[in-house]
C-alpha cells in the first residue's frame, strides 16, 4: 500500500461503448444491497437471530418449549414465603390429592377418561396434574444447571487458554481427568453422598458439569488470542482481566451457546435418570423421573393383570417431548450462529 | 514424530489422569461428612467408643485423609479394594464376576449402533435434503433425545407385554456364553445402543456430506468409476476417521447407559450392582466400580486416540 490508488485518474481507462449505462441503474437492484448500506454490517447476533427465525423446525420447537414452561409455571399457584405470586391453577388437582378419598368411584390405575385425560396413577393421584406440576423440577434444574456450568465454564476456559503455559497444563489436566468419569456416575455418587432434593441435584450436576465448556471455551480463546484487535487491546495497556472478559469471552459466546442449549436436555435426562433410580427427589414428588420409577413394577406384574401403560407413556413421553424440543432448538441455533456456513451478503441466504 | 513414539506419549499421559480419577474417587467418599462407620454406629446406639474405633482400623478408615488415600491406593494397586463392609466378601471377585456380563451388553450396545448407524448415515449422506434425509435425521434426533430408561420401558411394554416376543424377565439365567442368552441380550442391547446409534449417524452424515463434496470424489467419478465404488471405497473410509473420533465419548455414555439400563431390565451387571451398592452405602463396592469406570473411559480414549493417529498420521505432530 505504497503507492497511491489511481482509482480517479481518467488515464489507462478503456471506454466501453453499445450499452446505456443509464438502464442499468434504473433496474431493479437484484439484491437489497446499496451503497447507502454497505458500510453497516448487520451484527452476527442479529444476523443469527433472522436465520434462527426461518428455521420452520426449531421455531416450532422453541414454541413448544415454551408451552411447557408456561404449563409448569401456571399448572398450580406458586406461594412464597405464604405471599401467593401465581394464583391461576391450569391444572385439575393438586398433584399430592389422593383422589378415591373424594370420590368413591376412582380407583387406582383408572385409564385416561374425561375427568382425567391421563389417567390415575398407583396411588388414586390425577396424572395429568402430576406431569404439568413435574415440568417444574426438570425445567427449572435444566436452566439452573446450564446457566452454572457455562458460566463457571466460560471463566475456566477463558483463563486456562488466555494464560497459557503451566497454567493452561494444570487446569486442563484437571479437565481430562473429569472427563474420565461419566457425568451420570460423578452425579449419582454425589447425590448418594448428599441425599436426594432439589438443591442437592442441581449441586450433583453442577459441581462437575463446567469441564466441558471450559474444555471448549480454551480451545476458542487460544484461537481468538491470536487475532490483532487482541494485540491491540493489550498494546493500548488494557489489563488482563478486561482483555479477556471484553475483548476475548464474547467472541467464544457462539458455541458456547450452542453447547449450553444441546446441554439443558441431558441435564433433564439426567435428573430424570436420578429419580428413575430412585436417588432424585422424595419417592412422592411429582417429578417425571421419580413418577416413572414409582409405576415401573406394574409392568412386570400389573393390578388385576392389566397393565397399566399410561403411567409409564406419559411421564416418560414429556421429558422425550422437551428434550427433543430443546435439542432441536440447539441445532436451530447451531446452524444460526455457525460461521463456516454463512453464506455470502446480507443474512447470509443460503 | 513416528506412530511408537506417538503412543509411548499418549499413554504416558495417562499416568497423572489415573491418578487424578482416583483422587476425586477417593475424595468424594472421604472428605465428605458420615462415613460408614459414623452411619453404623448412629442405626446402632450401643456401640461402644472402643467398638468404633476397632472398626475404623479395620476398614482403614482411621487416621489423616492422606494417609488413608496412601492405604487405600497401595492396596487397590496390587488388586485389592477392600471387603464388602456387610458380607465380608472380597470386591474384586464381585468386580470381576460382573464386568463380564456388563461389557457383553456393552459389546451388543455398540455393534447394534455401527450395524445401524453406519448404512443410515451413508443413506441420508448421499440422499441429502430429499425425504428419506429427512426422515433419518428426525429419528436419530429422536434417538439422542429419548431416554434410554424410558426408551427400555416402552421396549418391554411394546415387545414383552403386548406382543409376547421376549419374557419381561429371563425364566432361569443360563451362563453368559449359552446361545439363549443372546435373546435376552437383544432388548437391553437395542436399549442402550439407540443414543450411540443416532449420535455416529448425525456424524456420518456430516462428515459424508463434507467428503463428497472434495476434489478426489470428483476425479474419482471423472475417471469413470461407478458411483457405490466411489461412496463405498473412497468416501466412506475418510468419513469413518470422524467415527472414531467419537468413539471415546460413546464409550462413556455406554458405560453410563449401562447403570440405568441393567436397572430397567434387571440385567445382574456391574451397573445393577453399582446402584445396589449405593443403597446400602457399600462404599468399597461403589469406589471400586467408580474406579473401574475412570479407568475403562481412559482407555477407550487411548485407543480411539491411537487408532485416530493411525488413520491420520496428520494428528501426530499437534
Amino acid at each position: 500500500m505504497t503507492e497511491k490508488r489511481q482509482t480517479h485518474d481518467e488515464r489507462g481507462r478503456i471506454r466501453v461503448t453499445g450499452f446505456d449505462s443509464d438502464r442499468v441503474t434504473e433496474r431493479d437492484p437484484l439484491s437489497d444491497w446499496t451503497d447507502g448500506t454497505s458500510g453497516e454490517t448487520v451484527g452476527r447476533w442479529r444476523r443469527g437471530l433472522q436465520r434462527f427465525k426461518r428455521n420452520r423446525s426449531a421455531m416450532g420447537a422453541l414454541v413448544i418449549v415454551v408451552l411447557m414452561a408456561l404449563a409448569a409455571t401456571f399448572a398450580r399457584p406458586i406461594s412464597v414465603f405464604g405471599v401467593v405470586v401465581q394464583p391461576f391453577s391450569l391444572a385439575p388437582y393438586d398433584p399430592t390429592t389422593i383422589l378415591y378419598l373424594q370420590d368413591p368411584s376412582v380407583s387406582t390405575y383408572d385409564p385416561p377418561s374425561w375427568d382425567y385425560p391421563m389417567g390415575v396413577d398407583g396411588s388414586g393421584r390425577d396424572l395429568f396434574s402430576r406431569i404439568l406440576v413435574g415440568g417444574r423440577y426438570s425445567l427449572s434444574i435444566g436452566f439452573i444447571v446450564v446457566g452454572l456450568t457455562a458460566s463457571i465454564g466460560l471463566i475456566y476456559g477463558a483463563v486456562s487458554g488466555y494464560y497459557g503455559g503451566n497454567v493452561d497444563e494444570l487446569m486442563m489436566r484437571i479437565v481430562d481427568t473429569i472427563f474420565a468419569f461419566p457425568g451420570l456416575i460423578l452425579a449419582l455418587i454425589i447425590v448418594a453422598i448428599l441425599g436426594g432434593g432439589y438443591w442437592q441435584l442441581v449441586l450433583a450436576f453442577s459441581l462437575f458439569g463446567w469441564a466441558g465448556y471450559g474444555r471448549l471455551v480454551r480451545g476458542e480463546v487460544l484461537k481468538i488470542k491470536e487475532n490483532e484487535y487482541v494485540m491491540a487491546a493489550k498494546a493500548l495497556g488494557a489489563r488482563d482481566r478486561s482483555v479477556v472478559f471484553r475483548h476475548i469471552a464474547p467472541n467464544a459466546m457462539p458455541p458456547l451457546i450452542v453447547l449450553a442449549s444441546l446441554n439443558i436436555g441431558s441435564v433433564v435426562i439426567g435428573v430424570a435418570a436420578l429419580g428413575f433410580l430412585g436417588l432424585g427427589m422424595d419417592p412422592s414428588t411429582a417429578e417425571w423421573g421419580t413418577m416413572l420409577d414409582a409405576t415401573r413394577e406394574t409392568l412386570i406384574q400389573g393390578p388385576d393383570g392389566q397393565i397399566p401403560w399410561w403411567a409409564t407413556v406419559f411421564p416418560g413421553a414429556a421429558i422425550f417431548v422437551f428434550v427433543m424440543s430443546m435439542n432441536m432448538i440447539g441445532d436451530g441455533i447451531n446452524d444460526a450462529l455457525d460461521a463456516q456456513q454463512t453464506g455470502v451478503g446480507r443474512g447470509g441466504e443460503d | 514424530m513416528s506412530l511408537q513414539r506417538f503412543i509411548l506419549k499418549r499413554a504416558l499421559s495417562v499416568i497423572p489422569i489415573m491418578f487424578g480419577v482416583s483422587v476425586i474417587t477417593f475424595g468424594l467418599f472421604h472428605l465428605t461428612p458420615g462415613d460408614p462407620v459414623t452411619q453404623l454406629v448412629a442405626l446402632n446406639p450401643d456401640v461402644s467408643a472402643a467398638e468404633e474405633a476397632a472398626l475404623r482400623e479395620r476398614w482403614g478408615l482411621s487416621g489423616p485423609v492422606w494417609e488413608q488415600y496412601l492405604t487405600w491406593i497401595s492396596n487397590v494397586l496390587v488388586g485389592d479394594f477392600g471387603q464388602e463392609l456387610r458380607t465380608g466378601r472380597e470386591v474384586s471377585a464381585i468386580v470381576w464376576r460382573r464386568l463380564p456380563e456388563t461389557i457383553a451388553l456393552g459389546l451388543f450396545g455398540w455393534a447394534f449402533a455401527l450395524v445401524i448407524a453406519i448404512p443410515a448415515g451413508i443413506y441420508a449422506a448421499v440422499n441429502k435434503d430429499q425425504l428419506g434425509d429427512t426422515v433419518s435425521r428426525f429419528v436419530a434426533l429422536s434417538g439422542i433425545s429419548i431416554p434410554n430408561f424410558w426408551l427400555g420401558l416402552m421396549l418391554i411394554l411394546i415387545f414383552s407385554l403386548y406382543l409376547g416376543l421376549f419374557p419381561v424377565l429371563p425364566p432361569s439365567r443360563q451362563p453368559l456364553y449359552h446361545p439363549d442368552m443372546l435373546w435376552y441380550l437383544i432388548l437391553p442391547g437395542v436399549t442402550i445402543g439407540t443414543a450411540s446409534a443416532a449420535s455416529i449417524m448425525r456424524v456420518m452424515r456430516t462428515s459424508m456430506t463434507e467428503e463428497l463434496n472434495k476434489e478426489y470424489v470428483t476425479a474419482a467419478r471423472a475417471k469413470g468409476l461407478p458411483e457405490r465404488t466411489v461412496i463405498l471405497k473412497h468416501v466412506l473410509r475418510n468419513s469413518l476417521i470422524s467415527v472414531v473420533t467419537l468413539a471415546a465419548t460413546l464409550t462413556a455414555s455406554i458405560v453410563a447407559g449401562s447403570v440405568v439400563v441393567e436397572v430397567v431390565f434387571n440385567w445382574p451387571g456391574l451397573g445393577r450392582e453399582f446402584i445396589n451398592a449405593i443403597n446400602q452405602r457399600e462404599i468399597n463396592v461403589v469406589m471400586a466400580i467408580t474406579l473401574f469406570t475412570g479407568f475403562f473411559v481412559i482407555l477407550a480414549n487411548l485407543v480411539a486416540d491411537i487408532v485416530y493417529a493411525a488413520l491420520d498420521p496428520r494428528i501426530r505432530y499437534d
